[in-house]
């Protein structure tokens, strides 16, 4: 359950349009276009070619999708206290501070409460240039959070993944975090509440073998890798070459475990539509015998009304 | 006479001895000499046992003489009868589920079962499930929870199936899906981690009340050999990993993963069986009858605060004061 690098050149996109200077252009890595970085974000880092999808940090995922680009940020200052005390070839503790500088957050996921075409939403985007967006102990609280306040308010819940399985360096608690959060899921589901899992390149492991497969709708990113098993773990099983367009969006698509392919420039209006569909309906529809009751002018809202 | 691992060095040299010993004429002092050095083993197996490495501990762990599922089974249960299929798509062998007595009490039994001889391995695919392997499991759970049996599970697998079939017939939806519904169960879950505790391959099938391991037992999110592999860019620093990882016994239940230790005999629950058997029964049978005394409302909510704990006791999350940077603000 490892995170992994997909075999293929690592793209790195310019995830913080901040730290990106001006007038800086970035070739596209499957046509070989020349783009100019504002016309590529203006587009959601989309090459408006080839339709390849760079891979969206947290912060420009959710200016994609929330409604003025404003939210409420959640947690944001949890952090890993490394409990294993992990060293490899280097301690945790300096591969966390190094990520916590180069993406500026504490961890692999932003957790937000937003708007969604005019829906309060709590939102979780995850953040892969944070070790791989590698879920350990603080990514797994925060979703966890996210789903505890989505419940509390009877609002949605969207979670975008991105991210290469549970975090090694901690360990089996990393592993919990799947049960953990899957729990969370499991009451939000018999609350009726709308859950939309959202997978993106890459999603793997034990991300995917816990809250990205349990969505009541599975959306992915065209032609993402989505899997459990790395594919080098699974070449070396079988002791052959993965036919052409395993594990990727497409591929889950034709086998059942997603519910649709959308471009990213589709995604919100998508979103928007499956939320009108699971919304709770604003009123109750009035029964023959109560149709005095359902007469009154401006009764007191239902309570399973989404907070506003 | 099962093998010895390679740090069991000392025995195996003492074990020589005897068995040549046994193969001259038999004499008084012949069967003397012969107990002072079963006496010797037997001490210099439990120093060994008393200091093992964690890579040590995964090497016990995955012992081909070790106890498994049905071992188990066949000692601690009466009138075992196993149920197959997901009725889905297939039967999946490389995990088994059945009804069965337990101390007279009617309990569904669920379990990896990796197989000992080389036709067992394959019929059991090395103990490596598939998804079928997997819904069928909670078919069986849901089973249970319908006519409100508790639910005891064996966990010892390397890992689920990294296959190209596993992956077109959605491997990770299938452990997701029963980490979801096993949160909700409304019977006692009993869960033992009896060999390895591989990943999400044991985690798909050991969300519960009660989580024991035996001693020798290791549970991990990656094999050290993987880890080793990744981190390290060596796989040669799997002994490096195992010792990284905390997957002992020891290490998860001072981090609150696991509630309890079920001790096993020196040398490891292979060299004693019956032994083993016994711990296990008496930890098994202990859990249930605390389980059992609890409403069913009681255990599924106290199930939800045990996972929800993990990571937030002390170790693993610090609140770090942020300051607004973005427009956007925190709380
Ligand atoms: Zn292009």
């Amino acid at each position: 359950m490892a995170w992994f690098k997909r075999e293929r050149k690592p793209i790195t996109p310019p995830d913080r349009a901040s730290r990106v200077p001006e007038g800086l252009w970035v070739k596209c890595p499957r046509c070989g276009q020349a783009l100019y970085h504002k016309d590529l974000a203006a587009n959601l880092h989309v090459c408006p070619k080839c339709s390849h999808h760079f891979r969206l940090g947290a912060l420009d995922r959710l200016r994609a999708l929330l409604d003025d680009e404003r939210w409420v940020e959640h947690d944001a200052g949890l952090r890993s206290t490394d409990p294993l005390s992990f060293i490899d070839a280097k301690p945790y503790t300096q591969r966390l501070e190094a990520a916590v500088e180069a993406t500026g957050h504490n961890d692999a996921v932003v957790c937000v409460t937003g708007r969604l075409d005019g829906t309060d939403v709590e939102m979780a985007a995850m953040e892969y240039s944070f070790i791989g967006g590698s879920m350990g102990v603080v990514v797994g609280e925060k979703i966890t959070g996210a789903i505890e306040r989505a419940l509390a308010h009877r609002r949605p819940l969207i979670v975008v993944s991105c991210s290469g399985g549970a975090r090694m360096m901690e360990g089996t608690l990393s592993l919990m975090q799947m049960a953990k959060v899957s729990a969370a899921l499991a009451r939000l589901d018999r609350a009726r509440l709308p859950y939309i899992s959202v997978l993106t390149d890459p999603t793997t492991g034990g991300v995917t073998a816990s809250f990205a497969m349990l969505g009541d709708l599975n959306i992915a990113e065209p032609k993402a890798l989505i899997g459990f098993a790395g594919p080098r773990v699974i070449e070396q099983t079988i002791r052959q070459k993965l036919p052409e367009g395993f594990q990727t969006s497409e591929f889950l698509l034709d086998h059942g475990f997603v519910d649709m392919v959308v471009d990213r420039r589709e995604l919100q209006p998508t979103i928007a539509r499956a939320l009108r569909f699971m919304r709770p309906p604003a009123e109750p529809a009035p029964s023959p015998g109560e149709a005095d009751e359902a007469a009154k002018p401006a009764g007191s809202p239902p309570e399973n009304a989404p907070a506003r | 006479m099962v093998d010895t691992l390679e740090f069991e060095e000392p025995v195996a040299v003492l074990l020589k001895e005897i068995e040549a010993l046994s193969q001259r004429p038999q004499t008084e002092g012949r069967d003397a000499e012969i107990a002072g050095l079963r006496r010797r083993v037997t001490q210099v197996r439990r120093e060994i046992f008393s200091r093992l490495t964690p890579w040590q501990r995964v090497l016990v762990a995955r012992h081909a003489a070790r106890p498994h599922m049905l071992d188990y089974v066949a000692r601690l249960f009466v009138d075992f009868t196993e149920i197959h299929g997901d009725r889905r798509f297939a039967d999946d062998e490389a995990i088994v589920a059945g009804f069965a007595q337990y101390h007279s009490e009617a309990v569904l039994v669920v379990g990896h079962q990796k197989g000992r001889d080389t036709q067992q391995k394959i019929k059991r695919n090395f103990g490596y499930a598939r998804p079928e392997g997997y819904r069928k499991a909670l078919r069986a759970m849901r089973l249970a929870e319908k006519f409100h049996r508790p639910i005891i599970v064996f966990v010892d697998t390397p890992a689920a199936y990294p296959g190209v079939e596993s992956e077109e017939r959605g491997i990770a939806e299938a452990i997701a899906y029963n980490l979801r519904e096993m949160a909700l169960l409304a019977v006692p879950i009993l869960i033992i981690v009896t060999g390895e505790g591989g990943s999400g391959g044991a985690l798909g099938i050991a969300v519960g009340d009660r989580i024991l391991m035996q001693e020798f037992a290791v549970y991990s999110v990656i094999p050290p050999e993987g880890c080793a592999a990744i981190l390290w860019r060596d796989a040669v620093k799997k002994v490096e990993a195992a010792d990284a990882l905390k997957l002992t016994a020891v290490d998860l239940l001072k981090y609150g993963i696991i509630d309890a230790i079920v001790p096993e005999p020196d040398g490891g629950a292979h060299q004693d069986p019956d032994a083993a058997t016994r711990a296990v029964d008496a930890a098994l049978s202990d859990a249930l009858t605390r389980l059992r005394a609890e409403p069913a409302e009681t255990l599924v909510n106290r199930r939800y605060e045990k996972y929800r704990r993990i990571g937030r006791l002390g170790a693993g999350i610090v609140d770090i004061p942020t300051t607004g940077t973005t427009k956007n603000t925190t709380t």
